[in-house]
């Protein structure tokens, strides 16, 4: 019934046994576009061999840090604007639910633009600065996590909230004894998939103009016809996010310490 | 003496009459049933009790009208609704956390009482890591810690299995005789009444009024066998009345009467 999990050998070797298969399959692709490339007489100008991405990527190695930099920044400052205002505005719906039909139907809009048309135009109003970049990260994710929390809200238990009012606890009680909390596994949901599009918005936005950033070095080395330079600027902020991506698991586990306990629940399942 | 009493208690939701004419009393240290099928309306008097409903008719505790619902009552659900995120200690001081007690006085406050609740040694684990019967005693220690005057149990063993549920009741029991708290019970579990309460209202289906008022004339400790004959006939003849209504129910009679 219980049992406390301080097996770190075998957890670690239950961590490679799940990684395995992400790793065979990553390699295998790599394996079959590197014979490809290198067999099928196509020109490297073209199509470069993933040996030859890795070894330009390594070259260029101060140019690609140096580029990646300002897109972690912006990333990281749009992110945490986003959050912010997410935050603070899915407590206002959930507290005042009216506003909810208010201001819904804006922000599904404000996911129907195309990123291909609006990230110019911020970059038009706003200059090549972090301004824009902040902007379209902050509009890629804030919808994301806005509707990850207040879901997570509504997600509270109707009788912890009937216990607590029972107790006497007012609104604003029962919001940070219960509903904030039960809303945290839906904001990690969210997290997780919002860091990725927020590295994606990072990059669009330096696209569409920039001094420096992962984007404008894509743009540059695709117009000097470096397919391999834009490849290994793509290894890198696929590096950058997974990294991202990992620190909100390493996040959630540290935020959540009963999700453990939840689980090895739910794996022994009959027993209770 | 009545701690809780009601009169002619009635709630509609929309067109939809849920309790039609709820009368009932419930005195100091006694153990007192709401008997009735499921859908009755059992857990709409309770939300009329603490508060989350308001309905027609008149509610008094200790003789005052009942207007400030947060005060007198307990409440344990019938899932335990334990805080997933928070350990077992941190849970059951939460009622005492929302009157304002500081935590260190709130946890000194329960720290002896998890040996009764038989959860010594699992104050720093997590509701998931504890079977449901063990939950289940954690709930009502959360409950009953309040220190409140009378505690609401709303089918509080409603989601165990059989075994646990039977084990919990005569722990129930048990643990009754010692503190003899003011309990209000709502079950659709004949033996879980009978075995359990005083006295026992039963109800009729929705729209809900008090069938009979029954007297329990099985004497305690009942935990440890008893006389099985008797709870038996008891139980007979609720079932009885729940399983054959008449057809023109009359108005609450026993409730003058004791």
């Amino acid at each position: 019934m219980v049992s406390s999990s301080s097996n770190y050998p075998r957890q670690l070797a239950g961590l490679f046994a799940k990684a395995a298969p992400a790793v065979i399959s990553v390699g295998l692709l790599l394996l079959a576009w590197e014979l490809c490339a290198r067999y099928s007489g196509i020109k490297p100008t073209i199509l470069p061999a993933p040996s030859r991405v890795f070894a330009q990527a390594m070259l260029n190695r101060e140019a690609l840090v140096d580029n990646a930099i300002p897109t972690i920044r912006a990333t990281l400052f749009g992110f945490a604007c986003s959050l912010s205002a997410a935050f603070a505005l899915s407590m206002l719906v959930d507290f005042f639910q009216p506003l909810r039909r208010a201001l819904f139907p804006v922000f599904v809009i404000s996911q129907t633009l195309p990123l291909v048309a609006i990230a110019p135009l911020v970059v038009l109003w706003f200059g090549f600065g972090l301004m824009p970049k902040v902007l379209l990260v902050a509009l890629v994710t804030f919808f994301p996590m806005l509707v990850a929390l207040v879901q997570g809200y509504e997600a509270t238990e109707a009788e912890i909230g009937q216990v607590l009012r029972a107790m006497g606890a007012g609104r604003w009680r029962a919001f940070v004894l219960a509903r904030l909390p039960s809303a945290l596994p839906y904001f990690f949901a969210g997290l997780r998939i919002s860091i990725t599009y927020a590295v994606v918005g990072a990059i669009f936005a330096e696209y569409a103009g920039a001094a420096k950033g992962l984007g404008i070095y894509m743009l540059n080395a695709k117009n000097n016809f470096r397919p391999d330079l834009v490849l290994a600027a793509v290894g890198v902020s696929a590096a950058v996010t997974l990294v991202l991506f990992g620190l909100t698991v390493l996040l959630q586990h540290l935020a959540m310490p009963w999700e453990r306990a939840d689980r090895q629940a739910q794996g022994k399942g009959a027993g209770r | 003496m009545s701690r809780l009493e009601l009169r002619h208690v009635r709630k509609a939701f929309g067109g939809l009459e849920v309790l039609a004419d709820i009368s009932l009393r419930v005195g100091a240290g006694e153990f007192v049933s709401i008997l009735g099928p499921s859908g009755a309306g059992k857990s709409t008097l309770f939300q009329l009790l603490t508060g989350a409903q308001h309905g027609g008719g008149e509610m008094f505790f200790d003789g005052a009208p009942l207007d400030d619902h947060g005060g007198h009552f307990a409440f344990m659900p019938q899932r335990d609704a334990l805080m997933p995120w928070r350990r077992i200690l941190d849970n059951v001081t939460l009622g005492l956390e929302v009157q304002g007690v500081r935590r260190k006085a709130a946890r000194a406050r329960v720290a002896p009482l998890f040996a009764e609740f038989g959860l010594a040694g699992f104050e720093r684990h997590f509701p998931a890591q504890l079977s449901g019967g063990m939950r289940q005693r954690a709930a009502l220690l959360r409950t009953v810690v309040q220190e409140r005057d009378m505690l609401l149990l709303d089918e509080p063993f409603g989601a165990l299995d059989a075994l646990t549920r039977t084990a919990m009741q005569r722990w129930l029991e048990q643990m009754w005789r010692h503190h003899r708290w003011t309990a209000l019970l709502i079950t659709h579990d004949v033996r879980e009444a009978v075995f359990l309460s005083d006295r026992i209202y039963v109800l009729s289906a929705r729209p809900a009024h008090i069938v009979r008022e029954i007297k329990v004339p099985l004497p305690r400790p009942r935990s440890l066998g008893g006389d099985t004959a008797r709870q038996a006939s008891v139980e007979a003849e609720i079932l009885d009345i729940i399983l054959n209504p008449e057809p023109n129910p009359q108005p609450p009679k026993g409730y003058d009467h004791d």
